[in-house]
């Protein structure tokens, strides 16, 4: 299989790989780069584990091949801490118990950052919906839910 | 997976690659990828266009078209298209709205496509480069069907005058139970003078029910005038059976959710 060069900007690194023809982006991300926080679940997009944001809106990575990404801003939850301190999204995740296994875990806070991006004091209603691609086997999702509504009064009391 | 991607700028140069066997055409990706993840080998070669004009929007003078490549997501929120919007937000969560497009619902099948639904009630013209082809002709040959659709066409329906109403058992976003639309022209006293009603998962593709529409007309929309046409609604319907619902219970809930959708 013919190899075709990729670029792309990932967490504001500039990435230039050959990838095969056809490599998902989930593929390219984990396999090839070595950011293994977006997750491979269903592979099918029903789970959003694998949820990236790609120029601003929140896609499937395993759903999209990696050749049509180039040019592309790509952020994965691996780029959200700065100087080894956690986003509010990881700190209240933490804080209010939203991860178990941890396994859908990135593919929520990527869900959740596009909504508090836009969206900078949701209601429940709105957290509800931005999430209603992402599945959670293990927690329930009552404490997710709650840790995106803390995250964003967080933030609201920091850019007060 | 073995896939070899093709891209092009012109509709004409990827009409041709498409004519390889083994060949799909790439839109979202949220049709083709999966069924590739999924295992399915039929599909050796993507091709795909990035000419502009696919991803916009046009509405004037009440017609609307849209390129093959917008998004449910771009639909949803446009301002002009409020009609459109409970349609296109019934499409997936987020990350599949922002994926998912016009052309390629068109070719989703059951119990996918609701948005496909909402296009055939609204009677839409499905552009290729070999013409405009009415939307119920191109899904019934929608299997054999090898050009590249490059937009929809049809005319904006006042927000009154159309319903659309999708049957999921997990909300906000789960898959389809059923799905209708329905453009209804009401006259002032408000009897039925036009209806056109468009089904999903009432076979593998969007339909008809054509005898509903023709026992709505010159009806009012109350619940002993609409029960001619709720008790011919499922003519013609060959329901899918599937993990979330059996044909007998799809077939047996439809006549309900039509009601439902009417008195509203």
């Amino acid at each position: 299989m013919a190899k075709v060069p990729v670029q792309f900007t990932l967490n504001g690194s500039e990435n230039a790989e050959f990838i095969e023809s056809g490599t998902t982006l989930l593929n390219a991300l984990r396999d090839k780069i070595g950011d293994t926080s977006p997750k491979g679940g269903c592979h099918q997009g029903t789970c959003g584990a694998c949820s990236v944001i790609i120029d601003g809106e929140l896609k499937l990575s395993c759903l999209t091949l990696a050749e049509t990404c180039n040019g592309a801003d790509i952020k994965t939850t691996a780029g959200l801490a700065e100087g080894g301190v956690l986003h509010p999204l990881q700190r209240a995740f933490l804080d209010a118990f939203a991860t178990q296994c941890g396994f859908c875990t990135p593919g929520m806070i990527m869900a959740a950052k596009v909504l508090l991006d836009r969206t900078p004091n949701p209601s429940r209603e709105d957290v509800v919906d931005a999430l209603s691609g992402n599945i959670c086997r293990c927690t329930g999702y009552e404490p997710i839910i709650q840790a995106v509504l803390v995250a964003a009064r967080a933030n609201s009391r920091t850019a007060a | 997976m073995s896939l070899a991607l093709q891209t092009f700028s012109s509709v004409k140069d990827a009409n041709t690659a498409l004519q390889a066997p083994g060949t799909r055409y790439l839109g979202g990706g949220t049709l083709v990828v999966r069924a590739a993840n999924e295992g399915d080998v039929s599909t050796s070669s993507l091709v795909r266009v990035t000419d502009s004009g696919f991803s916009q929007i046009a509405v004037a003078g009440g017609k609307v078209r849209l390129g093959a490549s917008v998004t449910m997501a771009a639909i949803a929120s446009h301002p002009e298209l409020a009609a459109l919007t409970p349609a296109a937000r019934a499409i997936g969560g987020p990350a599949i709205r922002n994926m998912a497009t016009v052309g390629g619902n068109l070719f989703a099948p059951a119990p996918y496509g609701d948005f496909a639904v909402a296009l055939l009630a609204l009677d839409a013209t499905v552009v290729t480069e070999d013409g405009e082809t009415p939307i119920e002709a191109f899904l019934a040959g929608r299997d054999t069907s090898r050009a590249i659709v490059t937009a929809v066409g049809f005319a904006l329906p006042k927000t009154e005058s159309f319903r659309f109403l999708k049957v999921s058992r997990v909300k906000p976003k789960g898959v389809s139970v059923l799905s209708i639309a329905a453009l209804l022209q009401l006259a002032a006293d408000g009897t039925v003078v036009s209806a056109r009603i468009a089904l999903g998962c009432m076979a593998d593709r969007p339909i008809r029910a054509a005898a509903a529409e023709k026992a709505l007309l010159g009806c009012k929309l109350t619940p002993r005038e609409i029960a001619p046409a709720l008790a011919a609604a499922g003519e013609g319907i060959a329901p899918i059976t599937d993990p979330i619902a059996s044909a007998w219970y799809r077939a047996e809930v439809l006549p309900v959710h039509l009601g439902r959708l009417l008195s509203n």
